[in-house]
C-alpha cells in the first residue's frame, strides 16, 4: 500500500492509454482472426481466412499501389523542397520573417480546408488551373475526374502542405550548426554547392532520417483529404489504405476485414520504419 | 614574399567602428600578435585579413596586391578557428586535406602531404578518429594541420588557444612559434592574453577600441609603454600607475611626503612595474603593507603610499604582516611617467 499514491497519479493516463491504444490495438489484432459478426450470425474464429480473401481483393492491391505512388511522390519532394526553403530562409534575407512564416503557414491549415482550397484550383473550368489553362487556349481538364491524373493532383497538394512543417525541422538543425564551419570551408575556396554536399547534408541527416519516418507515416495516415476531393475515386484511383480501411469498417460495416487491412497497414508501416533506421542509422553522424 | 600590409583600413557595423582606420604591416616570416581587451575589434581586424568580413574603408594588401575586395580564397591565407570549426562527421584525415579535395590535389600527393602534416603535428595515429573522439589539444593540431597543409604563406590565427587548459596552452604556444619558426610562415595571431604575446610574437599590436595603441617588439612594449593602457595591459600584474601630486621639495605620490624628483608633480602619472619596485633599508618612499598574497616563486604585497596603491611582486616567501611599514625603491632607469589626462607617455629625460 506504500505506493499507493503513486498508482493513483498514473491512473490516469494508465486509463486513457490502455482505453484508447493498447486495448483497441489488440482487440483489432484479434478480431482479424474472426468472421464479422451480426445479430443472427455471431462472430466465429475463421483463422486466416480474412487474410486469404485480403490477397484475392483487387481492390486491396490497387490501393496498396495508390498509396506507393502517393508515398513515393511526396516524400523524397517534400523533404527536398523543405531542405531548399529552409536554407533559403536561413540566410540573411529581407522581410525574413515573413518568409519564414508564409512558408510555415499551409502546416497550421487543417488538411481540410487545405483540400477546399485546393478542390477551386482543381475544378473543372471554373477552378484556377483551368482558367490559367484557357488564357493560354488549353482545353479544360477534369483534374480530380480523370483517373491518371488525380493522384499526382493529391500529391502537389500534400506536398505544398508537408514541406513548411518539415522546414522547420531543418531550419533548427541548420541554425544548431556553427557559423565557423562555413566560414573555415570559405578560406579553403568550397563553393556553396561543395559546403552543402560535404558538410551541411551530412550534418542534416539526423533530421532527414527523423523527417523521413514522419513522411512516411503521414504518407499513410494522411486521408482527411479524400472526404473533399474525391472520397477515392474515381473508381478507386485515388484511394488510399486508410481511407479504404474507414470505407470497409464503417460504410461496408465488414469489421473484421477492417481489422485485418489494419493490422496490414500496421505491419507495413514497423516495417518501413525498422529498414529506415536500420539502412540510414548507420550513415547517420548523431553530434 | 608573403607580406601582408593594411592601410587606413575602417571597419563599420551600423554606426559601429569596429576598426577604426588601422594601418600596420606584418612582414614575410614575422609573427605578429593583435593583443587586445575582448571587444577592441582584433578579431574583426584578422577576418578583414581574411576576406570574411567586408572592408568599408581603406586598402589591403598581400605581396603588394590589392586584396580588399577579393573573396577568400583568392587570399591564399589559412586560418585557424577559435572554436578549430572542425567538421563533427569527417575524420581527422578527411578534416586535414578538406581544403585539398575542394581545389582537386591529386589523390597520392594528397597522401603525401597529408602524411607529412600529420607527422609534423603528431596525429599521426588519430587519423581515423572524429573530432568527437579528441581532446582538445589534439583538435587543436587538427585544426593547425589544416592551416599549414595548404602550404599557404600566410596563417591567420584567432585566440587558438583560448580553449585549452593552461598546460596545454604553454606546450602549444611553444609547438605553434617552433612551428611557424620552420615553415616561414607568416602569422598573424589574435589573444587577449598578454603572455601569448609577449612570448611568441616577433611584433606586437595593442589594439583599444578599434585603434593601434602601440605597436612594437615585445621588448619595447614592456620597457616603453607609449600609454597608460599600454602599461597596465603588460605584464601580470600589470604597471602600477599611481597619481603624482606637487609636496614640498618636488613631486611626491599623492598624499605622501616622500619627494620623489625635483619638480611639480600635479596631472603627472608615475609607472612602475611590480617586479620593479624592491624593499629598500633606508631612502625611497614609504608605505604600509595592507595584504601580502604568496604566488609560490614570489609574492605580491600591496602597499599603501599616501592615497595610492603599490603592488610589489618580491621572490620568495616575506614575512610583511599587514600593518606593518616599508620603504619602497627602484631603480632610476625602471620608473615611467605619463601625462594623467592624455594617458600618453612623457619623454624619459624627465625623470
Amino acid at each position: 500500500m506504500k505506493n499507493v499514491y503513486g498508482w493513483l497519479l498514473l491512473t490516469p493516463a494508465a486509463i486513457l492509454l490502455v482505453g484508447f491504444t493498447h486495448y483497441p490495438a489488440v482487440a483489432t489484432l484479434i478480431d482479424s482472426f474472426f468472421t464479422t459478426g451480426t445479430v443472427v450470425r455471431p462472430s466465429k474464429f475463421a483463422g486466416l481466412a480474412n487474410y486469404a480473401s485480403l490477397a484475392d481483393d483487387p481492390i486491396f492491391w490497387q490501393v496498396l499501389r495508390n498509396n506507393l505512388y502517393f508515398a513515393a511522390a511526396t516524400i523524397p519532394t517534400s523533404i527536398a523542397i523543405a531542405m531548399l526553403m529552409a536554407i533559403w530562409v536561413n540566410d540573411r534575407l529581407p522581410a525574413r520573417a515573413l518568409v519564414r512564416m508564409s512558408y510555415f503557414t499551409p502546416t497550421i491549415l487543417p488538411m481540410v480546408a487545405v483540400a477546399n482550397l485546393w478542390l477551386f484550383f482543381y475544378t473543372p473550368q471554373i477552378g484556377l488551373l483551368d482558367k490559367v489553362g484557357a488564357m493560354f487556349g488549353a482545353a479544360s481538364h477534369n483534374w480530380l475526374g480523370d483517373p491518371s491524373t488525380v493522384m499526382a493532383c493529391m500529391a502537389v497538394m500534400t506536398v505544398w502542405k508537408e514541406a513548411g512543417f518539415f522546414m522547420i525541422f531543418y531550419l533548427a538543425a541548420l541554425q544548431s550548426l556553427p557559423p565557423e564551419l562555413e566560414e573555415a570551408a570559405k578560406v579553403e575556396g568550397a563553393s556553396r554547392w561543395y559546403y552543402f554536399r560535404r558538410v551541411t547534408f551530412p550534418l542534416l541527416m539526423p533530421t532527414t532520417l527523423f523527417v523521413l519516418v514522419n513522411a512516411t507515416i503521414n504518407s499513410f495516415k494522411l486521408v482527411d483529404h479524400l472526404f473533399i476531393l474525391t472520397k477515392g475515386g474515381p473508381d478507386n484511383a485515388s484511394n488510399l489504405l486508410l481511407y479504404y480501411i474507414y470505407q470497409v469498417a464503417f460504410s461496408f460495416f465488414d469489421t473484421a476485414y477492417a481489422s485485418t487491412l489494419t493490422v496490414v497497414l500496421l505491419a507495413l508501416l514497423a516495417g518501413m520504419a525498422i529498414i529506415q533506421f536500420q539502412l540510414i542509422e548507420k550513415r547517420v553522424h548523431y553530434r | 614574399m608573403s607580406e601582408i600590409v593594411l592601410e587606413q583600413v575602417t571597419k563599420r557595423f551600423g554606426p559601429v567602428k569596429a576598426v577604426d582606420s588601422v594601418s600596420f604591416r606584418a612582414e614575410q616570416g614575422k609573427f605578429v600578435v593583435l593583443l587586445g581587451p575582448s571587444g577592441c575589434g582584433k578579431s574583426t581586424l584578422l577576418r578583414l585579413i581574411a576576406g570574411l568580413e567586408d572592408v568599408s574603408e581603406g586598402r589591403i594588401l598581400i605581396d603588394g596586391a590589392d586584396v580588399t575586395r577579393l573573396s577568400p580564397e583568392k587570399r591564399r591565407v589559412s586560418m585557424v578557428f577559435q572554436s578549430y570549426a572542425l567538421f563533427p562527421h569527417l575524420s581527422t584525415a578527411e578534416n586535414i586535406v578538406f581544403g585539398l579535395k575542394v581545389r582537386r590535389t591529386p589523390e597520392e600527393e594528397r597522401r603525401k602531404r597529408l602524411e607529412h602534416v600529420a607527422e609534423v603535428v603528431g596525429l599521426a595515429a588519430y587519423l581515423d578518429r572524429k573530432p568527437q573522439e579528441l581532446s582538445g589539444g589534439q583538435r587543436q593540431r587538427v585544426a593547425l594541420a589544416r592551416a599549414i597543409i595548404a602550404e599557404n604563406r600566410i596563417c591567420l590565427m584567432d585566440e587558438p588557444l583560448s580553449n585549452l587548459d593552461a598546460q596545454l596552452r604553454h606546450g602549444m604556444r611553444v609547438e605553434i612559434r617552433g612551428l611557424q619558426q620552420r615553415l616561414g610562415m607568416t602569422v598573424v595571431y589574435v589573444t587577449h592574453d598578454q603572455v601569448e604575446a609577449m612570448s611568441m610574437a616577433d611584433r606586437v599590436v595593442l589594439v583599444r577600441e578599434g585603434r593601434i595603441e602601440q605597436e612594437g617588439s615585445p621588448e619595447e612594449l614592456y620597457a616603453k609603454p607609449a600609454t597608460m593602457f599600454a602599461a597596465r595591459f603588460i605584464g601580470t600584474p600589470g604597471m602600477n600607475l599611481v597619481a603624482l601630486a606637487d609636496g614640498p621639495g618636488g613631486a611626491v605620490v599623492r598624499g605622501s611626503a616622500d619627494t620623489l624628483f625635483a619638480r611639480g608633480g600635479n596631472g603627472l602619472t608615475l609607472g612602475v612595474r611590480p617586479e620593479h619596485v624592491g624593499l629598500v633599508e633606508a631612502g625611497g618612499i614609504r608605505g604600509t603593507v595592507t595584504s601580502s598574497e604568496y604566488h609560490g616563486a614570489d609574492t605580491i604585497l600591496t602597499v599603501k603610499v599616501g592615497e595610492e596603491t603599490f603592488l610589489v611582486r618580491a621572490p620568495g616567501q616575506l614575512a610583511h604582516p599587514p600593518g606593518s611599514a616599508v620603504r619602497l625603491g627602484w631603480k632610476p632607469g625602471m620608473a615611467h611617467l605619463f601625462d594623467t589626462a592624455s594617458g600618453r607617455r612623457v619623454p624619459d629625460g624627465v625623470l
